[in-house]
């Protein structure tokens, strides 16, 4: 793993080398809030933010994706026979990912790609994409990445790190594909790593000391499933929720999807579309049957999932990378920490069966 | 690489409606291309989404059997849209197919043992599937003895006559098929509910003796007690369950209950394994 020193004049110049090569995508200030989005010619990513209002999940995870086309148009031979969809990926290259946010890509390959079923769709772009992150020297309030697995400085899921070192970027690179990218950019000031590694470990102590959110996660998997699912705490945070799902789309790890058909005129498409688990026909049966047919019980699905399910299932920590927008984006306050807080030390007064 | 979601194309061979409500019809269906029926490899208890150009999809049972080559056969209810649109379909139709899905009734584990399917109303498709397969002249002789029991509404509510009617003339398998009520003079079978008709007919529970249990959720809560009293061990109870799905290959998310996904740990669970899981479907 090297470590290259960038000049922040050189920065723009690179940019637009690498524009020839890959599609650019980064943050940019839209309105009040700064979002992903493809990068115009000339344009550079706009490092000024804390962080994005939705998660860069959608460069992966598309919130609608065209899976299949088909026909009914019955004069034609293979009408009504349903068909994969030609699509060209070209590689595309990420700026300014939060590493909590390219940690949340790591947790959510989990479901995307399995020893079972690997899915076409995200493993496609997933595999196409690069993701250069920006180190957090100025965490929020509501981050707890630390407590969650990832940090401010985390490298995990991706390719190069890079850190805002006053006039210079330093540039951690971690796979192949980072290298290829420098390469192409043309940035390349070799530097001494054990000097940069110095430089790097300090802002990372400053940017953790910053963080003040902790939640505890350690007594989580020893909890049974039946004693956590029928705690008496679930119809308390429930209480004030009224099922929007904004937590489910702006999370970086929430990963459910519904699939629906749309035709216009003969031509038709099979699509899907992120779904939400705070939604009653996410489950409804066709009978008519709901296993969850209250709120309550939606929201403790949300909990358990990332908080129990996922824990006992992959033995790797909780779902959750701790980005801190479900915090900010509640609309009745509910924290995730809270509930972690409560799962974790939540003691049965007798053992469920 | 391979795509889980895309369907195999098929044609509907032969449409039979199963009850005198017309609810229910019978989809025999061949696949276009045979190669993809080659790959098609199930086993008895497992499900697969049928895909309908413009409409979507719905998982279903798989009604025939592993020992019956050339075709599929799923018996659809008429519930909503996918299903209600399959139910104005015609022979020669094109639609789709994608499986296997899902595990499968415990064959390993039942082999030389004695099979008890108890099934209720139209949750007796992947039973059928299950009687065909162990009836087939290779695996009689894998089996000891089989029961089933086997109850509707009304005798116009049963599922695959004609082949209860075979059935019943056999002697490598006890039928005892039951309706809730009748005022048929000639109906010649039991009248009462499942559970009842368990409690009467059923051999006692033991290591060598499996229950197999589908049917609706009041059907299985009364059955169960049943079971309990006859003294089943809750892990020679196998039940297949229902979810609302959507990919079918526990990836979408929607199907858990707990840590499993009915769709892929699943449809099959033993009561045990039932038991130390949330009580949420």
């Amino acid at each position: 793993m090297n470590v290259i020193k960038i000049d922040k004049k050189t920065w723009t110049e690179g940019i637009g080398r690498l524009q020839g090569f890959y599609r650019l995508i980064g943050p940019v200030k839209d309105g009040d809030f700064y979002q992903f989005k493809a990068l115009e010619k000339g344009e550079s990513p706009d490092f000024s933010m804390l962080n994005t209002r939705l998660s860069p999940k959608s460069i992966i995870y598309p919130q609608s994706e065209v899976m299949f086309e088909y026909s009914l148009d019955e004069t034609r031979d293979d009408c009504h026979v349903i068909k994969e969809i030609q699509v060209e990926y070209s590689p595309q290259v990420v700026f300014g990912i939060r590493p909590c946010d390219a940690k949340a890509f790591l947790l959510v390959q989990r479901n995307f790609e399995t020893p079972e079923y690997k899915d076409p769709y995200w493993i496609r772009l997933y595999e196409t994409t690069a993701l250069i992150g920006l180190a957090c020297n100025t965490p929020c309030s509501t981050c707890f990445c630390v407590d969650a697995g990832s940090g401010p400085f985390n490298d995990a899921g991706l390719d190069i790190l890079l850190i805002d070192a006053g006039e210079y970027y330093y540039a951690r690179v971690n796979t192949a594909k980072g290298e290829k990218i420098l390469k192409d950019s043309g940035w390349s000031e070799e530097t001494e790593t054990k000097d940069a590694e110095l430089a790097i470990e300090n802002l990372k102590q400053a940017a953790e000391n910053r963080i003040t959110a902790r939640i505890s996660t350690d007594r989580l998997k020893e909890k049974g499933v039946p004693d956590l699912f029928n705690a008496p705490f679930w119809e308390d945070v429930a209480f004030a929720c009224i099922n929007c799902g904004t937590c489910t789309y702006v999370c970086p790890t929430c990963w459910c999807f519904d699939i629906q058909d749309e035709v216009r005129g003969t031509d038709g498409v099979r699509m899907r579309n992120w779904d939400s688990c705070m939604y009653p026909l996410f489950t409804l049966h066709g009978s008519g049957h709901n296993p969850r047919d209250a709120k309550t019980k939606r929201l403790r699905q949300r909990f358990m999932h990332k908080l129990k399910y996922y824990v006992d299932k992959y033995n790797d920590g909780i779902q959750c990378v701790g980005c801190g927008r479900c915090i900010n984006l509640c609309p009745v306050n509910i924290d995730i920490r809270k509930i972690c807080e409560a799962m974790n030390g939540f003691e049965p007064e007798q053992k469920s069966i | 690489m391979e795509n889980p979601y895309l369907p195999y194309p098929v044609r509907i061979d032969e449409i039979i409606t199963e009850t005198e409500d017309k609810n229910l019809k019978t989809y025999k269906l061949v696949f276009l291309n045979t190669d993809d029926e080659e790959k098609f490899i199930f086993q008895a208890g497992q499900f697969a989404e049928l895909s309908i150009a413009g409409q979507g999809e719905i998982p279903i049972g798989i009604a025939s059997s592993p020992s019956e080559k050339g075709f599929l056969k799923f018996t659809v209810n008429k519930v909503g849209r996918v299903t209600t649109h399959l139910h104005n379909m015609t022979v020669g139709d094109i639609m789709g197919v994608r499986g296997p899905l899902g595990n499968y009734y415990p064959w390993d584990r039942m082999e030389g043992k004695n099979v008890v399917i108890i099934g209720g109303g139209f949750a007796f498709t992947t039973l059928r599937s299950s009687i065909i397969y162990m009836l087939h002249p290779k695996n009689r002789s894998r089996f000891k003895d089989i029961h089933v029991i086997y109850g509707a509404r009304t005798p116009g509510m049963l599922l695959y006559r004609d082949e209860l009617t075979e059935w019943e003339k056999r002697d490598d398998i006890y039928m005892h098929i039951t309706v809730d009520a009748t005022d048929d003079p000639d109906w010649k079978y039991h009248i009462g509910f499942v559970p009842t008709i368990t409690d009467q007919k059923a051999p006692e529970g033991n290591a060598d003796t499996y229950a197999i249990v589908c049917g609706p959720p009041i059907m299985i809560k009364f059955t169960q007690p049943v079971l309990d009293k006859l003294k089943y061990s809750h892990e020679n109870i196998i039940m297949s369950l229902e979810m609302r799905m959507k990919c079918g290959i526990g990836i979408c998310g929607r199907c858990n209950i707990g840590t499993e996904y009915v769709c892929k740990d699943g449809p099959v669970f033993t009561l045990d394994q039932l038991n130390r899981m949330p009580k949420e479907y």
